[in-house]
């Protein structure tokens, strides 16, 4: 059977074998990155990528800054070796585009007007991809800010979502990307208010098949959506108990020292310019 | 430019240095921890994540098809790149390579070539026509210091684990899919060292970088050569520290080659 012979509307399942409203395998690990004030390490399939957030610190250049509220600096990157042909080392026109739209979704759900003049530095670097690294860097990223304690309106939940094989599914890998009839949307919505803050399309849809990729997109955000809150949940409440000196049987060594390196990192940050301020995700 | 760190963290170190000490407990002639984790990156040849103390550092291998230089059109080629992110580091800034990172990109480099461990004749496709060139990036994902000694074991190890891949009739390669793994004879491995404080220390952390008067590197194999040396900072060493880190140098790295034989 070759590529074009494959119709999804008689097989009913896909060529990894997932359903069509299915994500593939997602976990993410938030403070993995002890320089960072926050970070977070996400697999989303065979995507593997790091989030790094450091600020709000002094705007660099200088004329980059904004007297009224922070700038999100995003820079989104791949790794060399994180795509089967070679990459080229420093950015290319489609990270540029990519590391714009990011900023730009990402600054709609962080309070940026009680940090002026300052900027928060967002990096992102993917180290291993398969179609939808973009929407695994926004949801990594997302998860790092909390994990900064920057205070954001909501975190920034995202996914890919199209068509592929004569079907609408949620989250194309490389070989429906590649199918000829391929349309694939990245989607990244604020969860609790459903507002859209990132969207591209390239490719042909039917009106219908729109609503029907729309409904699809926002179902696959939401179940990102309680990915991102369990990996920052894992990290701060075992932080909690340990304040409250109650033993629970997961505090052992190895939790331990990773608090005790978040409270050190703690101290840095009010020694520098910026401000620290309260974790501020809504639960 | 950024002030990432303290000027007292800085002068801490020198006067502990002084006294023979470190802040992190580590005796003046001490490694820090190195861990190992191996093949994470599917669309890499070969790729290695190692963590030495704080330090965290990827390595990742792509071969590609290219063409010989015509003075040796038998012999295939490799190029090595090193990034420190600003993901790892509030100080590391993106944009070009910083003169910094092209300095650590050739030492660790040279370390491997000189060692002549990479037969570049087993790279010849076809001679004159095609030959494999072997890009490989390191890239710090957390830097606390010795991005030197951490690339220079990422890169070993990701270098002895290449694979290669397989070609069809026209050479062009048929992803998935590999034709035996690349071929490395020795194990050259980087030894970093700083002085601070007139005191010479092994496996400097970022502030102890910082706090350096001065940097020395040897790249040593197991059957006792040298094979690239690099003095980098300002100040300056004695022959007789020279000699001391050259000697520590073979003791230290036979330490790792000893932990990484079976990666």
């Amino acid at each position: 059977m070759t590529m074009q012979d494959i119709d999804y509307k008689k097989t009913k399942t896909r060529l990894d074998g997932r359903k069509m409203n299915e994500l593939r395998p997602l976990s993410i690990e938030v403070g993995v990155i002890p320089n960072a004030q926050g970070s977070a390490y996400l697999e989303w399939g065979q995507n593997k990528v790091y989030a790094a957030v450091y600020g709000p610190r002094e705007a660099l250049p200088k004329h980059t800054a904004n007297s009224l509220k922070a700038v999100v600096k995003v820079e989104y990157r791949m790794v060399s070796f994180s795509v089967p042909d070679r990459k080229r080392p420093g950015p290319n026109r489609r990270d540029q585009e990519i590391s714009k739209v990011l900023g730009e979704a990402l600054d709609h759900a962080i309070f940026t007007e009680q940090f002026p003049n300052t900027e928060i530095g967002v990096y992102v670097e993917v180290i291993d991809s398969n179609a939808g690294s973009r929407v695994a860097c926004l949801a990594a990223a997302s998860c790092a800010l909390a994990d900064a304690g920057i205070p954001m309106k909501d975190l920034v939940s995202a996914t890919g979502v199209g068509k592929a094989y004569g079907e609408i599914i949620l989250d194309l890998n490389k070989d429906e990307e590649d199918a000829p009839d391929a349309v694939d949307i990245p989607i990244a919505i604020m969860p609790n208010s459903k507002e859209i803050v990132l969207l591209q399309m390239d490719g042909p849809l039917t009106r219908k098949e729109w609503d029907s990729v729309a409904k699809l997109g926002m179902e696959g955000c939401m179940q990102v959506y309680e990915v991102q809150k369990a990996a920052l949940a894992k990290k701060y409440e075992i932080g909690e108990a340990l304040v409250n000196g109650k033993k629970i049987a997961k505090a052992e060594n190895k939790t331990e020292s990773k608090v005790e390196n978040k409270t050190t990192d703690k101290k840095e940050d009010k020694k520098s310019s910026a401000k620290t301020t309260k974790k501020k995700v809504k639960k | 430019m950024r002030a990432g760190i303290l000027a007292n963290e800085i002068s801490k170190a020198v006067s502990l240095a002084r006294e023979g000490k470190r802040s992190d407990g580590r005796a003046l002639d001490e490694y820090r921890k190195i861990t190992v984790s191996k093949d994470m990156c599917e669309n890499a040849e070969s790729s290695t994540m190692i963590t030495l103390g704080k330090t965290k550092v990827l390595a990742g291998l792509k071969l590609t098809v290219g063409t010989p230089y015509p003075d040796s059109p038998a012999e295939g080629a490799i190029s090595i790149g090193a990034e420190a992110l600003p993901l790892a580091h509030a100080e590391y800034e993106s944009g070009r390579p910083s003169n910094d990172e092209v300095e650590l990109a050739r030492v660790v480099d040279r370390g491997l070539r000189e060692s002549k461990a990479i037969d570049f004749a087993q790279l010849c496709i076809k001679e004159g026509e095609a030959v494999w060139v072997g890009y490989l990036d390191f890239y710090a994902i957390n830097g606390d210091g010795n991005l030197f000694d951490a690339g220079s074991i990422s890169s070993l190890i990701t270098f002895r684990n290449g694979k290669m891949p397989k070609l069809d009739k026209n050479n062009k390669i048929i992803y998935g899919e590999f034709d035996g793994k690349l071929k490395m004879t020795k194990m050259p491995l980087l030894t970093t060292f700083v002085k601070v404080g007139g005191k010479i220390m092994l496996d400097p952390t970022f502030v102890e970088e910082k706090a350096a008067e001065a940097r020395y590197s040897v790249a040593t194999t197991e059957d006792g050569n040298l094979t690239a040396m690099q003095k980098g900072v300002g100040g300056s060493f004695t022959l007789e520290e020279v000699n001391y880190m050259i000697d520590k140098a073979f003791v230290e790295s036979e330490k790792i080659r000893k932990q990484i034989k079976n990666e």
